[in-house]
């Protein structure tokens, strides 16, 4: 460890660090705004000038200066008192000074480090240049008169999201931040430029206008539009969630999230179901009252045999309300559960058979990395950032088996389907090389290959592979599953799976197989063909309650405390933030409620019972924010999946359409624009 | 200087012609594979070098060879001024400096010529031969009036010998560049009157100087030959 001083303060440090850092771990506040500790350093914005002895007699820019040993670093003298008031006159020379109209205002660093730092006074009264808007697609609002070329935006869209799209065209007092020509910025992480722009020029369009930041409750939760489990900032005023931001968390999301993430909460005000419904003889779906919903279902669930009841739990759904749902029907005496709404191969043996056992920060040791199925890019867009990160350092070798997608990064294609997956083992490719010689090699498989009729028998192929080049080996687990919905490990931790005799998924819906049916919130599963009574509990008006015949109004993931398994089995506790919807209750309440009715009740009186039922029943959620990575050493990878004919059918994603995976991104207006934009109907439409 | 951004018309397709392809293969094979967009400038010059200026087609066709972004390109070719982005003339087209020594020499004057023969500047005149376009100082000054015309200076100019060098393009003719008031290139013009002791020349006035902090000389050893493969 080094030593400096800061302001007469000696500071450890370790070598390689900037002045910058030094500063600020001596407690010092740089002001800046192109450094962003992850993006590469650029120095062009000046802001961040401290005086360094030994050095040349005038200002430094500390964000790009080295520490060095025994260097004395200075933030509070005159000089750079004076050097850091002259930067921010000459920033603010063609700024302009309409904060009252920008969104920016009130969470806007130039005008936070202006107050702090600035001059209280202008000495320029030339015109200030104006800059034409760009447009950059449906998400980025750009008023680019307020840009002062930090180039954040350049730098993420071309380090982190890996879609260089975004440039600064032109030179001197002309150059301009653009896309190519107007074009919408196609990166699924394309909104963290918003957060990242120090200023207005940048800003969100969805959200235009809509409100001032100190007029937002603001709570702390995490997302559930993907099964990584991001950590978010729900901003709400009065009932309506205005906006979704990302919260800092190494060890998740780092501090991006997806375009999904972000947007998709404008569906949460549109298409709910905020009252019971009943359908009634004649077919139509009726309003109704709570008993007369739980009358209804009563009725219905009272005069069946159990095995002839099937309950599907949907992609968004927290614990409690599986849990509730789990505790309830096998009350009943239910058999035919299901939280696989795609019919995944998984949820028999060990719980590290399901889970991204590497863990999200993990992955990045990684070595040697396949991924079976599954395109990451839209899958998880925010792990898939850490991949392209690893690939810029040089660290990491990717093999892809399934879709030939752009990735953002260089990968070997090795094939198309489940043949070269079994062939892989004695193929004498490069790759194979590598991934037999590699330290800590990794398998990441996708929902595309384990969701298929011959999913069983790719998982054993894969995990075959698995045990043949040591995924798992003493000090690290590579066996890694990409799962795609935020309650799939929650739902698979607990048991929420067909029992012994039941019916998966698949077999539930066949012509005939059941009388009546409950859907926990599951829209991606085809009801038409079951003749059952569909009792519908969730949010949306999406095909879920298209079909049903009673409908149970639940809370949407922003209107309950609810905790979510990520898929790499961390417990994280989302917070509520709004009131469920008109009549809509919390989901573990209204199964509470129902239980009483069907003369099974649960035996909790609140969520702290649940929970503290949850953690009885299943220890592993007790553990909040605990990710169990490679413990375990006893996980015999072998044991996974069942030997049987695969197909030659190539592996497709999981995920056709990104922004259109869930009923409140379906619901979203804004995230049907960006659909339109993805798949070229916008400008179809516009020729 | 104004913002620079693409012509409004352009092309529909560019194509470098097989002269060009070889030297921009050249350039390309001059950096290592995986640093092949080093050769962007060269790309971009020999693009303008064949068309006389840089269309957006041309910019997508390079991204396209150097496979890098697109938007890369666009930055180089919007940051250098020497990047036409808009049709110049095809005979001619005429870079007229105008900045101070220049414009105390005469400059305005040409710029008079310029804009009775072509028209406005940065304009491409009604026959596509000629345009013409103001430019910040070109490092010519002890020649000034100067304009540079395609690759060349044109130097010492009055406004009679700039029509007639423009007379002479519009003929078909290769006006030769260089000095217009007949000297030879930047010596001062007429009587020499300074630096005239022919002393100067002959090493007398040279001293012996002491170098501080010259490394040591290594010791006369007798360099054995190379050998030869």
């Amino acid at each position: 460890m080094a030593i400096a001083k800061v302001n007469g303060v000696e500071v450890e440090f370790e070598p390689g660090m900037t002045v910058l850092q030094v500063a600020e771990l001596a407690g010092e506040e740089i002001p800046r705004f192109c450094y962003h500790e992850r993006l590469s350093i650029a120095g062009n914005c000046r802001m961040c000038l401290v005086e360094v002895k030994p050095g040349p007699p005038k200002p430094q820019a500390s964000c790009a200066l080295p520490a060095a040993e025994g260097q004395e670093i200075f933030t509070k003298t005159p000089m750079v008192k004076k050097a850091r008031e002259g930067v921010m006159e000459f920033l603010l020379i063609n700024h302009p000074l309409d904060c009252p109209i920008c969104d920016q205002g009130g969470e806007c660093d130039l005008q936070d480090q202006a107050v702090g730092y600035g001059r209280d006074d202008s000495r320029y009264e030339e015109n200030k240049r104006a800059v034409e808007e760009k447009a950059m697609g449906p998400l980025i609002k750009t008023v680019m008169t307020r840009c002062i070329q930090c180039t954040r935006c350049v730098r993420f869209i071309t380090e982190v999201a890996g879609s260089p799209e975004i440039g600064l065209i032109s030179r001197g007092e002309d150059v301009e931040i653009t896309t190519y020509l107007g074009a919408a910025v196609t990166s699924e992480l394309s909104a963290n430029v918003i957060d990242l722009c120090p200023v207005g020029a940048l800003t969100s369009k969805p959200y235009a206008f809509e409100a001032r930041p100190w007029e937002l409750k603001k709570t702390e939760s995490v997302d559930v539009m993907d099964a990584l489990g991001s950590w978010i900032r729900v901003d709400a005023r009065g009932s309506a969630v205005l906006r979704v931001l990302p919260r800092n968390n190494d060890d998740v999301n780092e501090e991006w999230i997806s375009d999904k993430t972000r947007y998709a909460v404008d569906g949460l005000g549109r298409q709910r179901l905020d009252r019971p419904y009943v359908r009634d003889a004649a077919g139509r779906l009726a309003p109704a009252t709570w008993s007369e919903a739980f009358a209804a279902v009563a009725a219905k669930i009272k005069t069946t045999a159990p095995e002839r009841i099937g309950v599907i739990a949907g992609d968004l759904q927290d614990a409690e309300s599986l849990k509730a749902t789990k505790d309830l029907f096998t009350a009943l005496g239910v058999k035919n559960l299901d939280s696989r709404q795609d019919g995944a191969a998984l949820g028999q043996g060990p719980r590290e058979g399901w889970l991204f056992n590497s863990t999200i920060a993990g992955i990045e040791n990684a070595d040697v990395v396949l991924f079976v199925g599954a395109n990451p890019r839209l899958e998880a867009p925010v792990l898939n950032a850490r991949f392209r990160k690893q690939w810029i350092a040089g660290k990491t070798r990717f093999g892809v088996i399934g879709e030939k997608a752009d990735l953002t990064f260089d990968y070997d294609y090795l094939g198309a389907g489940a043949q070269t997956l079994s062939g892989l083992a004695k193929s004498k490719s490069d790759f194979v090389a590598a991934l037999k010689a590699a330290e800590r090699p990794a398998i990441i498989i996708g929902q595309g290959a384990l969701a298929r009729a011959d999913g069983a028998a790719i998982l054993k192929a894969a995990a075959g592979l698995g045990k043949t080049i040591k995924v798992v080996r003493d000090g690290w687990n590579g066996w890694n599953v990409l799962h795609t919905a935020a309650a799939r490990v929650a739902g698979l931790d607990m048991g929420f799976v067909p029992a012994e005799g039941g019916l998966a998924t698949a077999d539930m819906l066949k012509p005939g197989a059941l009388d009546v049916l409950f859907l926990l919130g599951a829209d991606e599963c085809e009801t038409a063909a079951t003749g059952a009574f569909k009792i519908y509990l969730g949010t949306h008006g999406d095909a879920g309650a298209h079909k049903a015949d009673v409908i149970l109004p639940g809370a949407a993931y922003t209107e309950k405390n609810g905790l979510y398994v990520n898929l790499e089995g961390r417990v994280q506790m989302g917070k509520r933030a709004v009131f469920p919807k008109g009549e809509a209750k919390e989901d573990w309440s209204i199964l509470r409620a129902l239980s009483e009715v069907l003369g099974h009740k649960l035996p909790y009186d609140s969520l702290d019972q649940l929970r503290a039922k949850l953690f009885a029943d299943h220890p592993t959620f007790g553990q909040i924010d605990f990710a169990p990575g490679s413990v375990a050493t006893s996980f015999d990878i072998d044991a996974l999946g069942v030997a049987g004919e695969v197909s030659d059918a190539p592996f497709e994603s999981a995920i056709k359409a990104f922004h259109l995976t869930n009923p409140v991104a379906r619901a979203s207006v804004t995230m049907a624009e960006c659909a339109a934009v993805a798949s070229g109907a916008a400008k179809i439409a516009a020729e | 200087m104004s913002v620079r951004r693409l012509a409004k018309e352009q092309p529909a397709s560019f194509a470098f012609s097989a002269d060009s392809q070889a030297k921009a293969d050249w350039w390309k094979a001059k950096y290592p594979a995986v640093r092949k967009q080093s050769a962007v400038i060269p790309m971009l010059w020999l693009a303008q070098k064949q068309e006389g200026w840089i269309s957006e087609p041309a910019i997508q066709e390079i991204a396209k060879q150097l496979e890098m972004p697109v938007i890369r390109v666009l930055e180089v070719a919007t940051f250098y001024v020497m990047f036409q982005l808009q049709p110049v003339g095809k005979v001619a087209f005429v870079q007229l400096c105008g900045t101070t020594p220049c414009q105390l020499r005469g400059a305005l004057d040409l710029k008079q010529v310029l804009k009775d023969k072509i028209g406005d500047a940065n304009h491409v005149s009604a026959d596509g031969k000629f345009s013409w376009e103001e430019v910040e100082c070109l490092g010519a000054c002890c020649n000034a009036p100067m304009a540079a015309i395609n690759d060349y200076y044109y130097e010492d100019l009055t406004p009679e010998s700039l029509a007639q060098i423009l007379d002479d393009f519009a003929a078909g003719k290769a006006p030769k560049p260089g000095s217009y008031d007949g000297r030879g290139a930047s010596e001062p013009k007429g009587t020499i009157h300074t630096l005239t002791d022919p002393k100067l020349y002959d090493g007398s006035y040279a001293k012996k100087i002491k170098i501080p902090n010259l490394p040591e000389k290594p010791k006369a050893t007798k360099a054995k030959p190379e050998p030869t493969a």
